[in-house]
């Protein structure tokens, strides 16, 4: 059986090598990727283009229409979510309220996605 | 007719060994996830296991029947779920590829565990990222999908290693 004492024999130099590198790799990926920054601005897109860009420090509510209908979007105190859509599995309402910086809520069906971006957007994307 | 053929004992086995491998599949598909996409993953064990014990040729036979045949049992050949184990599995494949000229004596089964299993992660984010959600908002995703490859990647290894050393058939 697996016990603690033959994991040492079985984990080679180079194993924990890998081992230690995956971690790395998977701490940096934290750190570079989540950014608990609060988020200042909702940027709203339909398709593969940006619809409009709004303060999260307004309350409001934005009517966006997608092939599908017309979704709404609810902006109060910081956060933004999607407050009704017409697509049949509803995950982007049930995601409900973003507030951090890099959070995104998409509704493939109605191919409108919310992106919250903090006040300076330090990437667009990242490639390794 | 294929009268003639005659299925080698290398047929068979790899057979016998994807079979296996499909049940496997098919007991995780069943098992919920937390997060969809976020799977143990212990088919890889099998290909594990095979590409130590008969070669790299075997091991991708068994591999990509696995995906296919587990694919038409859950009714999603073709499908994006199907795209994903595929591209999943194929990177996985290389990465092993590529680690099985890794020295032997320096890195055993867990290091292309976690190799395949970062792989496959990777082969299925960019599927995710480049064709079925065109969106910078997917980096958001990888960190999860990390942390699972890296635990259940060592957790397989593990047990690879375990497995190898018991000397099963």
């Amino acid at each position: 059986m697996l016990t603690l004492k033959s994991l040492h024999k079985q984990l080679l130099l180079g194993d924990w090598l890998v081992l230690l590198l995956a971690a790395l790799l998977v701490c940096l990926s934290f750190l570079s990727l989540w950014q608990n920054a609060p988020a200042a601005k909702v940027q709203i897109s339909v398709a593969d283009k940006v619809y409009a860009t709004y303060s999260l420090n307004q309350a409001r509510e934005i009517h966006v229409r997608g092939p599908l209908g017309e979704a709404v979007i609810q902006i109060a105190k910081g956060k933004a979510r999607f407050a009704k859509s017409p697509c049949s599995s509803q995950y982007c309402v049930h995601q409900g309220w973003l507030s951090k910086a890099g959070q995104v809520a998409i509704c493939i069906p109605n191919q409108i996605s919310l992106a919250l971006v903090g006040e300076a957007k330090p990437y667009d994307t990242l490639n390794y | 007719m294929l009268k003639h053929f005659q299925p080698s004992l290398e047929d068979h086995r790899i057979a016998k060994l994807a079979a296996f491998a499909i049940a496997l599949h098919m007991l995780e598909a069943v098992v919920p996830s937390p997060l969809p996409g976020v799977k143990p993953g212990i088919a890889n064990i099998v290909t594990l296991y095979v590409m130590y014990q008969y070669g790299f040729v075997t091991a991708a036979w068994v591999s990509l029947l696995r995906v296919l045949a587990s694919s038409l049992l859950l009714g999603q050949f073709l499908s994006p779920g199907f795209a994903l184990s595929l591209a999943g599995a194929g990177l996985s494949l290389a990465s092993l590829y590529a680690g099985m000229h890794l020295p032997k004596r320096w890195f055993g089964p867990v290091s292309l565990s976690v190799l395949a299993a970062v792989a496959h992660i990777a082969g299925q984010l960019l599927v995710v990222r480049f064709w079925l959600i065109p969106h910078a908002g997917v980096a958001y995703l990888v960190p999860v999908f990390a942390v699972a490859a890296l635990f259940f990647g060592t957790i397989n290894g593990l047990i690879t290693a375990q497995l190898l050393k018991s000397k099963v058939p």
